[in-house]
């Protein structure tokens, strides 16, 4: 197991690594000089320069990344070239919305998948489970900024029971706060709790053709206690593992959500950082992203590999 | 053993008895019709379509469907039916070259991996793909677009680029097993260097996998350029596309949902149809299920 997790370890370090560089070119040394943007068109030559001399915009593109890697290690993301305040505070003031919203859809997607799931499982091939499958083939087809446009159309504007858009932040009451991302945590949740139905019924599908079914039905349980007691613990493996390769997903799903309801979240800053050249801002926030969703894999790898000893001999 | 493909073909399967399944999956049959109306619609657009979407016509502006729009106009007084004909072009034409990039360089690096099956190179395809896979296709997109700026083409490569390692992924396994058949080692014996192998045996016998997952990587680029196109990063005006329709009724759904339900609706099926007939597709290929439902 130390031996697995090492391995693993090493390429999640080289992930990052090679991560960091592609995102590093792909942002720093192509066109669009900020400097320029920052100033307008009008800006003096002198003012310019000493502009790029302040932002280290003429240092090699070597020293840059390097200081910018050495910044991210210290919890120092530079600052941002529009607001002049640090990246690190711009963040952490927008995770405290993407984060949450996505552990929420990612609750919403688990208690509405589990059921649904096991329920078509149970009834395979009877009117429930086609009802449970066409919905959810529903559910994958949908974009889900469109779902969310329908949720606004109907339950913001016509109901008025949830408002259309915006965030009240956390000094406005827990309540409040969860209210304001129900209906983009259910945008989100959609799709992800459809696959995860479907996901969760093949694998119980699977575990009770098994002979340790057959056993248990054999001394006499029914069927309904055998997928119980015995089929749906050995089912959860690989509900688990899509569980946590789903959370990236809904991490980066969110940034089109969040569009969608006005929500001041990691999205958001993305694209008001794209439309005023703040370069350093887009880089930390993908970097954190991709960083993220490399840990969480990384996570889920280990997680599978002490249930399922098989995996640590390697592929 | 003559022919490769003779190994993975159960002997029931006639070309008769083939299409007799194929019209009789529901899925299939569903799935096809959807998909043959999109596609029917974006070549029509470009003979006709009911009304000319590049002329504005502003007192006709936000009407709902009637019989002379069938499913009204927008705030330009455009046409929004012959709007859907036209964008049907850009989701289309984006999706499918998508999928080819994603083909082109996913298949050959999965035939390679798999050819040296074990080794350093093997390792280095396939932590690639594990790294491509890291950056979520929406992140890959909004990188190109912040350093190239926002177009239909930067859309298709941000897509392409995530789907090399899904076909990747898949061909290398699907080649593995392969690689252990009887027929591969007669065809090593005979002499035929693994390059050869891979493509004159290994890469027909993978072609039905590809074509199953060829049809979800083009709903699922179907769904990621209408996504783009919303937030601005897809194809830019005046070149209709469904997901920027989406988002000009985005500010007018309450006094005109119309001009937001079409195109998502239009967006909804093509994905169902699509997944439908990729369903259809596997349950057909794959002679083990085919078997369990007989």
């Amino acid at each position: 197991m130390l031996r697995y997790t090492l391995k693993r370890l090493v390429s999640l370090a080289v992930s990052l690594a090679v991560a960091s560089v592609v995102i590093f070119l792909a942002i720093e040394v192509l066109p669009g000089d900020p400097a320029a943007y920052m100033l307008g068109v009008n800006a003096q030559e002198d003012t310019l320069a000493a502009l790029r001399e302040q932002l280290g915009l003429n240092m090699s593109g070597w020293e840059r990344y390097s200081s910018w890697i050495l910044g991210l290690l210290q919890g120092d993301f530079g600052t941002s070239y529009t607001y002049r305040t640090p990246v690190a505070d711009m963040i952490a003031e927008r995770v405290k919305v993407s984060l949450p919203l996505a552990v929420y859809a990612l609750v919403l997607s688990t208690v509405i998948a589990f059921p649904a799931g096991i329920y078509a499982a149970s009834r395979r091939g009877r009117p429930g489970d086609v009802a449970i499958m066409g919905v959810t083939q529903l559910g994958v087809a949908i974009p889900n900024f469109w779902f969310a446009m329908l949720m606004v159309l109907v339950f913001s504007i016509n109901l008025r029971w949830f408002s259309a858009g915006g965030f009240p932040g956390w000094d406005a009451g827990v309540l409040a706060c969860l209210k304001a991302l129900t209906l983009p945590a259910i945008a989100l949740a959609l799709p992800q709790a459809s696959i995860l139905a479907r996901v969760m019924r093949s694998s119980l599908l699977d575990t009770l053709s098994e002979d340790f079914v057959r056993t248990a039905r054999a001394k006499g349980l029914t069927r309904a206690q055998a997928l119980r007691r015995h089929a749906l613990r050995n089912a959860l493996i690989p509900v688990l593992t899509i569980i946590g390769l789903q959370f990236s997903f809904l991490l980066a799903g969110a940034i089109i959500i969040e569009n969608v309801f006005f929500l001041p979240g990691l999205g958001r800053l993305i694209f008001q950082s794209i439309s005023s050249r703040d370069l350093v801002v887009v880089e930390s926030v993908v970097m954190l992203l991709v960083f993220a969703v490399v840990v969480v894999n990384f996570a889920v790898e280990i997680a599978y590999a002490l249930v399922d000893p098989r995996l640590r001999a390697g592929r | 053993m003559s022919d490769p493909r003779v190994d993975h073909i159960p002997p029931e399967a006639t070309p008769f008895r083939t299409w007799h399944l194929a019209f009789r999956s529901r899925n299939l049959v569903i799935g096809s019709v959807l998909t043959l109306v999109f596609v029917a619609a974006a070549l029509i657009s470009f003979v006709w379509t009911p009304y000319d979407i590049s002329k504005l016509a502003i007192s006709e502006k936000m009407q709902v469907p009637s019989w002379s729009h069938w499913m009204g106009t927008d705030h330009f007084g455009r046409d929004i039916l012959s709007m859907i004909m036209v964008g049907a072009r850009t989701s289309i034409a984006v999706a499918v070259v998508a999928v080819g990039i994603g083909m082109l360089f996913g298949v050959p690096l999965g035939l390679w991996a798999a050819a040296r099956r074990g080794s350093m190179l093997d390792e280095v395809i396939m932590r690639a793909n594990d790294l491509v896979f890291a950056f979520p296709s929406l992140l890959i997109a909004i990188m190109i677009t912040a350093t190239f700026g926002p177009s239909a083409v930067n859309a298709i490569i941000a897509i392409g680029i995530f789907n090399i390692p899904v076909f990747a992924r898949l061909t290398r396994s699907g080649a593995l097993s392969l690689w252990q058949r009887d027929f591969i080692l007669a065809a090593r014996v005979s002499g035929k260097s693994s390059a050869r192998i891979s493509f004159e045996h290994i890469l027909p016998n993978v072609t039905n996998l590809l074509i199953v997952q060829g049809t979800i990587q083009f709903s699922l680029g179907i769904l990621a350029e209408a996504g783009l196109s919303y937030v601005g990063l897809g194809a830019q005006p005046p070149v209709p596309s469904w997901g920027r329709m989406l988002a000009d009724s985005q500010t007018m759904i309450s006094i005109a949902p119309h001009m937001a339900i079409f195109p998502g609706l239009a967006i909804l099926l093509t994905v169902l149809g699509l997944n439908l007939m990729g369903d259809g597709l596997r349950d057909i290929f794959d002679p083990k299920l085919r078997r369990s439902r007989a």
